[in-house]
């Protein structure tokens, strides 16, 4: 299950070093996302600061959307998920590999979001392991539930807007979990308060990942 | 499917089984009626909330179906589907159908909720956390909606609703958790508590019962006769395509519509292309 999953990712990740569509497409996507942000709110830097960290995790969201779309369109043409599924990799391993390369992808994100952030929005970090540890566990969790629903909507001509409206609901715990890290891990907050949505991440990750070895094989036949 | 044969399904064909929906159908008018009786004109209106407590006979009785029973059973019947033993079509339509009457339950309770929270609370909405958890369940079940929707065969149609209801479900309990403790980390004092009196009058307490078992059987009357469209639905799309297939294929023994027809249906060999 392991060699699958390196197998899996370090395919997904190679044709994402080829194409770079992560890279020069979600990634200003996301920067875009903040600057309009910035402007719905207004040229107040406190009120920036004060929302930067709900911004933030709405901006990773939307990512994840884009990425989770790139993972499932790289599997629709040529019939290659069809070649995946022929080739006898656990399926398991293809969950976990489709998962890890979507979470190298967002991580990447999520370090050049965060630096917009702070730059942009003017926000201010006192405690970072906090954010680092959030952002670890949060990407974990949206890259679980993305893929499986990127699996579950996979043969859908409707893909594009479907997707979206289903994953977007699902992952909100995630955008409540990290706001609030992040809230607490800032300038003024108190460190304490994250640990608790710290806890959340944890079971939302093992709980996605956990369904996600078990039902991906059989998420595939409704293709 | 043969679209001269019969919708195989005992819930349409057996007597009984259209007697029992019938009589479902009846106790719920009938208790409905008592409940709106009891609740408008025998119990007494509240020492705080005045006649504004009558919302009590419609919205905890609303919400239970809404958010317990129409998604509990959704839920069931979607893992019910998912474990191959059980596997039936049955267990999808009734996911399906436990759906779409929850949807319309979940949009009464938040209507009523606003209602009441308006004069109750000054407010129509409040970020309260089990108005959240409501408005994130309503969504999840749109979705769920929305992907029965996209065209597909019935087994491949029923295959993806259960299984996106095995995700949502596992994911309301945490959701639940997480607007729970939103809610409560940000904020103090609540002044969202409804202010239901513990000592809640006799007659108040029957008709309450009373909401409960009249939206109970409501809901399952509207369950049953949405799981009955669900089969009709599935028989007609099947027998729509059979009749199509079966036009396409006479075209091409269709006889000549300029005159002599009879020769041509009869004698002449049907061209290999348009069989």
């Amino acid at each position: 299950m392991w060699r699958d999953t390196l197998l899996v990712a370090g395919k997904d990740l190679r044709i994402e070093a080829r194409s770079r569509v992560a890279l020069s497409q979600v990634a200003p996507f996301g920067i875009v996302a903040l600057v309009l942000f910035a402007f719905a709110l207004g040229p107040d830097r406190a009120l920036m600061a004060t929302g930067a960290p709900g911004l933030f995790w709405v901006a990773v969201l939307f990512c994840t959307v884009q990425a989770v779309q790139r993972s499932v369109s790289v599997e629709s043409a040529d019939g290659a998920r069809d070649g995946l599924r022929l080739s006898g990799l656990d399926p398991a391993g293809l969950f976990l590999g489709k998962t890890v390369a979507v979470a190298a992808q967002l991580v990447v994100l999520e370090a050049l979001l965060a630096v917009g952030v702070v730059l942009l929005y003017g926000a201010r970090i006192d405690v970072p392991w906090l954010i680092v540890v959030s952002c670890a566990l949060g990407t974990v969790g949206l890259a679980a539930t993305g893929t499986l629903y990127g699996a579950l909507s996979a043969g859908l001509r409707v893909r594009e807007t479907l997707l979206p409206f289903l994953l977007l609901p699902i992952v909100a715990p995630v955008l409540l979990a990290g706001t609030r890290i992040w809230q607490a891990a800032m300038a003024g907050g108190t460190p304490a308060d994250g640990t608790q949505w710290l806890r959340l991440l944890v079971i939302f990750d093992a709980v996605y990942v956990a369904l996600g070895v078990v039902v991906y094989g059989p998420i595939q036949e409704t293709a | 499917m043969n679209p001269n044969q019969r919708v195989r399904s005992p819930l349409l064909q057996s007597a009984r089984a259209r007697w029992t929906v019938r009589i479902i159908g009846i106790a719920a008018v009938l208790s409905t009626a008592f409940t709106v009786w009891l609740g408008l004109w025998v119990t007494p209106p509240d020492q705080v909330q005045g006649d504004l407590v009558r919302l009590v006979y419609i919205h905890p009785g609303v919400a239970w179906v809404a958010l317990y029973l129409a998604f509990g059973l959704a839920a069931a019947a979607s893992l019910l589907y998912l474990w191959p033993r059980t596997r039936s079509l049955f267990w999808d339509r009734l996911a399906a159908a436990a759906v779409e009457v929850g949807v319309v339950f979940n949009v009464c309770t938040l209507i009523s909720g606003s209602i009441w929270g308006k004069p109750a609370w000054g407010v129509w909405w409040a970020w309260d956390a089990r108005l959240t958890s409501t408005a994130v369940l309503l969504v999840l079940f749109l979705g769920y909606m929305a992907l029965r929707r996209v065209p597909a065969e019935p087994e491949v149609r029923a295959r993806r609703s259960a299984f996106l209801a095995l995700f949502a479900a596992v994911d309301i309990p945490i959701v639940h958790f997480s607007v729970l403790w939103w809610k409560t980390l940000h904020q103090g004092a609540t002044v969202l508590n409804p202010d239901l009196s513990p000592t809640i009058h006799g007659s108040m307490a029957w008709t309450l019962l009373l909401s409960f078992v009249a939206l109970t059987l409501v809901f399952v009357w509207m369950l049953v006769v949405r799981y009955r469209i669900g089969v009709l639905e599935d028989w007609l799309g099947s027998g729509e395509l059979d009749a199509a297939l079966r036009e396409r294929q006479a075209e091409g023994v269709a006889p000549d519509p300029a005159g002599d027809g009879s020769e041509a249906a009869a004698g002449a060999p049907v061209p290999e292309g348009v069989r």
